[in-house]
């Protein structure tokens, strides 16, 4: 394993190392390199209403992050001001009117639309913002099972090979038992494909009660439907959707709303433990408070892009910051004066 | 649960109750005169001063609106709806008889309008913005723009007149005894009518389902289905036609009313002895025992389609049956329910 | 550097829309008012030429489309394209007055249900219920059984069917409008309720009472049409699609097919135009929409 020297390289790639950052494999498990989304609009201040041009409109420009293994990376910046739409970017899910460009690597690998498409819910899952973010009409066990790999039995028999799916659950715990048929996978034969899917979807339930059980979830809540969740269930259960598909980078889009600080510390300490196991978090987030205290490595995203991405150590001293919004939200820290006497004028 | 189907029925019985009212007054306030509606011009010149009273107090002109109206329901809850005019016998075995005729006909277009606007629909909204979805949407609202009887009028020429295909009327054939008429028979004059009723009904259904299944699409529990790999196939399979059933559900019901609307002007184009016909003939001879009779009974069949589309959401939304909670259905329906007035 | 990116030339394009947008604002602009001409100048129209359209010519009868006559002649030689038009006219005419007669009455209602006592809006919520529960066509015979026939018997029953939707709708704008911050706070710094409402709340619910209005025209003129074809509506002696098609249902089986087919599409013209009109106008009007 080859990892990289932190104290000779503070910065590269545009960002500076926290303790905590491995390149395993020689290189970062996620890396955005000027990321672009624009949208054709309408011009708003047009004199005539009737004659206003289309303008492209960047929200996202030049954008750059990059996520190690082992490390939770937050991105802060203010609410609307695009974090969503890049988290969207990252799991491939293009507005149709978007103009989107950029170069997205993934574990070493460079990535385009399609297989960026493909890297979903195998490799980068996604924690959400809320219990909406589940079909309301589905029991929550069965929803945090997934439907995945149930569409099309062959196929799953095909691809999926058994060994694949109990190394998924030995992560969580190495008891299971990795002594399936392993002849199931080279017979197209429908009868043994439907024997390994009933399997399969056997050894997923197990996965998820064990999942539960592991996020303090009593097994009752898995015949719950979304609507009867309470919001620390909610946050759990969303949680364990994505761990379900045994991810390397988990991106989590505000994933503690309305939380105060400490509970948020509390919910988020399950993404440190899933970070120390090797996996890799982009944590997005309005609250810089929340960020310096759970994250290794902040970014800070203004105006459409990331203007410093730094390790949390760096805030210790606005010294060490390098772009006045950075300084500002040094000063805007309870902690320290609420006084912006750089950033001022550089922001407005 | 229990509550919450007491409440849908004691709606039901009020909303009935009060288009019986509704229709009563409306016909009471005709400025026709019954006696003379019913007697004709001719018969009601020669008559004497006499006769005409006694007339008049037999066909209560006389009385006050809401003393007939009690008498009449006193009637109505006995079973007895009054006698028809027009066809010289009772309401209650006229209505039993067109309404027969009538339910063929409605069946086939209920269920062709419904299943073909739902498929297309579906199909719609997957394209959305590309050629098939405005194919789809053309169709809609050129449809949605195109008066029922005109189309009737229009396959008539093409079907019956130039291709010979259907015949030109009737639900039966003309001078053929009833025992000889087959199943066969029956369709074969159905289905001209059916055709125009579905073709119509297609374009409500489809753009409304097209709607709820894009926002379903476009929905956070899709975008998290997606985020997690889910196939177009499983999204489909699993969430989609789970999430749309309620409203399809609702939506479908709901067309009861536009169908039975409908089916007065088609029944009216191709001489479909049915009710629409019926209240067409009762409302130009002034018949207003069968017309009320009518009135009351479309009433009934929006209301009971409502019914059962709630209580079906009290059966299916885990949303209700877990707990009960009513405003969630009420905002539902009105969806649905937008959709039912056209004609 | 253990690893370099190698910045490409060109950058990558992981995504870019399927189709450029044209720009459609004047577009639409255009499209409205030629809409707005063609009801106009068939209105117009249909006033010039409805005595004409009355007038027979025997020795003209019972003639396919030509060049003299576009739509054909009846059995009484009338030109069918001058009846279309003064038909139509009428149609426009009746659908005009009921359609902005009902839209008036639904924007009333809607307000007194929204912003007046808890009793009134169970009330109006409970009648909208009870209306869209008769079909409307059974409605409108009861309804023209109570009231008579002709021009004005139609344009009332029309009128006084088709508000519950609009109204639906518009109660909920307010209701929305009413709960919303902006609101809220302009009644904490002490504004009037009238104040509030003309400034605040009209501007957000008038867009969709105008859409609303202009979409009621669609099913007041089929719904005319569609009654007067029944024998409920305008008399035999005035022009109208309705009239004319019920007429020519007598000689389909002879084969006179454009009696009953080019008024049908004329109408359905007539339709769209204002489906167009109303739906175009929302997207330009519509603060949410009007990105599209």
């Amino acid at each position: 394993m080859l990892t990289l020297n932190h104290e000779l390289e503070q910065s590269h790639h545009h960002h500076k190392h926290a303790n905590t950052s491995h390149h395993v494999g020689g290189h970062h498990l996620m890396q955005v390199e000027n990321l672009n989304i624009s949208f054709t609009m309408y011009e708003s201040d047009a004199r005539s209403y009737f004659n206003a041009k289309q303008v492209q409109s960047n929200v996202i420009h030049d954008l750059c992050i990059g996520v190690h293994s082992g490390e939770i990376v937050a991105i802060v910046g203010a609410s609307g001001s695009g974090k969503t739409l890049l988290a969207d970017s990252l799991m491939g899910h293009f507005e149709p009117n978007a103009t989107v460009t950029g170069s997205i690597w993934f574990d070493g690998d460079k990535m385009d639309a399609a297989s960026l498409k493909k890297l979903r819910g195998h490799g980068i899952s996604l924690v959400p913002q809320s219990v909406n973010f589940l079909d309301p009409l589905i029991k929550v066990g069965k929803q945090v099972q997934g439907f995945t790999k149930s569409n099309s039995i062959k196929k799953c028999a095909d691809k999926v090979s058994p060994k694949n799916i109990s190394n998924n659950a030995s992560s969580i715990s190495n008891s299971d038992d990795a002594n399936n048929s392993d002849d199931v996978s080279n017979t197209g034969n429908t009868n043994k494909a439907r024997r390994f899917f009933k399997e399969h979807r056997a050894q997923r339930a197990k996965l998820q009660a064990k999942l539960f059980e592991r996020y303090n979830l009593n097994s009752n809540v898995a015949s719950l439907y979304p609507f009867e969740l309470s919001g620390g269930m909610a946050r759990r259960v969303l949680l364990c959707c994505a761990l379900m598909d045994n991810p390397k980078v988990i991106i989590a889009d505000e994933p503690t709303p309305g939380l105060d600080l400490e509970l948020a510390k509390v919910a988020l300490a399950d993404f440190r433990q899933f970070a120390n196991d090797g996996g890799g978090v982009l944590l997005i987030t309005h609250d810089i408070e929340l960020a310096l205290s759970v994250a290794d490595r902040v970014a800070v995203f203004y105006d459409g892009t990331v203007v410093e991405e730094t390790a949390v150590a760096n805030f210790a001293n606005p010294d060490l910051l390098s772009h006045p919004f950075s300084k500002a939200l040094w000063h805007a820290l309870p902690e320290h004066d609420f006084f912006a006497p750089t950033g001022g004028d550089a922001l407005s | 649960m229990l509550r919450y189907t007491l409440q849908q029925l004691l709606k039901f019985f009020l909303l009935l109750f009060a288009v019986s009212v509704v229709a009563f007054v409306l016909v009471s306030v005709s400025p026709i005169d019954p006696v003379q509606a019913n007697v004709g011009q001719t018969a009601w010149l020669n008559m004497s001063e006499a006769k005409r009273a006694q007339l008049s107090e037999y066909w209560g002109a006389n009385t006050p609106v809401w003393q007939r109206f009690i008498n009449w329901l006193g009637a109505v809850v006995q079973g007895d709806l009054g006698i028809s005019l027009r066809y010289n016998a009772p309401v209650a075995s006229i209505i039993a008889q067109r309404f027969a005729t009538s339910a063929v006909l409605m069946t086939l277009a209920w269920t062709f309008s419904g299943v073909i606007g739902f498929v297309l629909g579906i199909v719609a909204a997957l394209h959305k913005d590309r050629l098939l979805d405005r194919c789809v949407k053309a169709y809609c609202f050129v449809l949605a723009s195109t008066p029922t009887f005109w189309l009737a009028l229009v396959f008539l020429i093409v079907f019956s007149v130039l291709l010979g295909w259907f015949p030109l009327g009737f639900s039966q054939p003309v001078g053929v005894s009833s025992s000889e008429i087959t199943l066969f028979d029956t369709i074969h004059h159905a289905i001209l009518p059916a055709l125009t009723l579905s073709v119509i009904g297609v374009a409500n259904i489809a753009l409304h389902t097209r709607e709820k299944c894009i926002d379903i699409l476009q929905s956070e529990y899709l975008r998290f289905a997606r985020s997690r790999g889910e196939s177009i196939v499983s999204q489909i399979r699993h969430h989609c036609l789970r999430n749309i059933a309620l409203p399809a559900i609702t939506l479908q019901l709901a067309s009861i009313s536009e169908i039975f609307g409908g089916s007065v002007l088609v029944e009216q184009v191709f001489s479909y002895p049915g009710l629409g016909q019926a209240a067409v003939t009762a409302g130009l001879g002034g018949d207003v025992a069968l017309l009320v009779a009518i009135a009351i009974l479309s009433a009934a069949l929006v209301f009971a389609g409502n019914l059962i589309a709630n209580l079906l959401y009290g059966v299916i939304d885990p949303r209700i049956r877990r707990s009960g909670f009513t405003s969630f259905s009420d905002s539902v329906k009105q969806g649905g329910a937008n959709a039912s007035h056209d004609i | 550097m253990l690893h370099t990116i190698s910045k490409p030339a060109t950058t990558a394009i992981l995504h870019q829309p399927h189709l450029r947008k044209a720009n459609n604002r004047k577009l639409l602009l255009v499209l409205l008012i030629v809409a707005c001409v063609l009801l106009v100048a068939t209105i117009v129209a249909g006033i010039f030429l409805s005595e004409s359209a009355m007038q027979t010519n025997f020795s003209q009868k019972n003639l396919g489309p030509s060049l003299s006559h576009p739509f054909g002649t009846d059995w009484m030689g009338r030109d069918m394209f001058t009846r279309c038009i003064a038909g139509l006219s009428t149609s426009i005419l009746v659908g005009l007055l009921a359609a902005a007669t009902s839209a008036l009455l639904a924007f009333l209602l809607a307000a007194v249900a929204a912003l007046g006592p808890k009793k009134a809006d169970v009330f109006i919520t409970w009648l909208i219920d009870l209306l869209m529960g008769i079909p409307h066509i059974i409605l409108l015979i009861l309804i023209s059984f109570a009231i008579g026939r002709g021009f004005w018997g139609i344009t009332i029953g029309v009128a006084i069917t088709h508000w519950p939707n609009l109204t639906r709708v518009i109660r909920a704008e307010i209701l929305q409008c009413r709960e919303a911050p902006f609101v809220a706070c302009a009644r904490r710094l002490g504004q009037s309720p009238l104040n509030i409402a003309r400034k605040h709340m009209f501007p957000h619910v008038l867009p969709q009472f105008i859409t609303g209005l202009i979409l009621l025209f669609p099913h007041a003129i089929l719904h005319e049409a569609a009654l007067t074809f029944l024998g409920f509506g305008l008399p035999p002696e005035q022009p109208a699609i309705g009239i004319i098609l019920s007429e020519a249902m007598g000689y389909l089986s002879a084969g006179m097919w454009w009696l009953a087919v080019f008024p049908g599409l004329a109408l359905i013209i007539v339709v769209l135009l204002f489906d167009l009109l109303g739906s175009n106008l929302r997207k330009l009007i519509d603060p949410y929409r009007c990105q599209e």
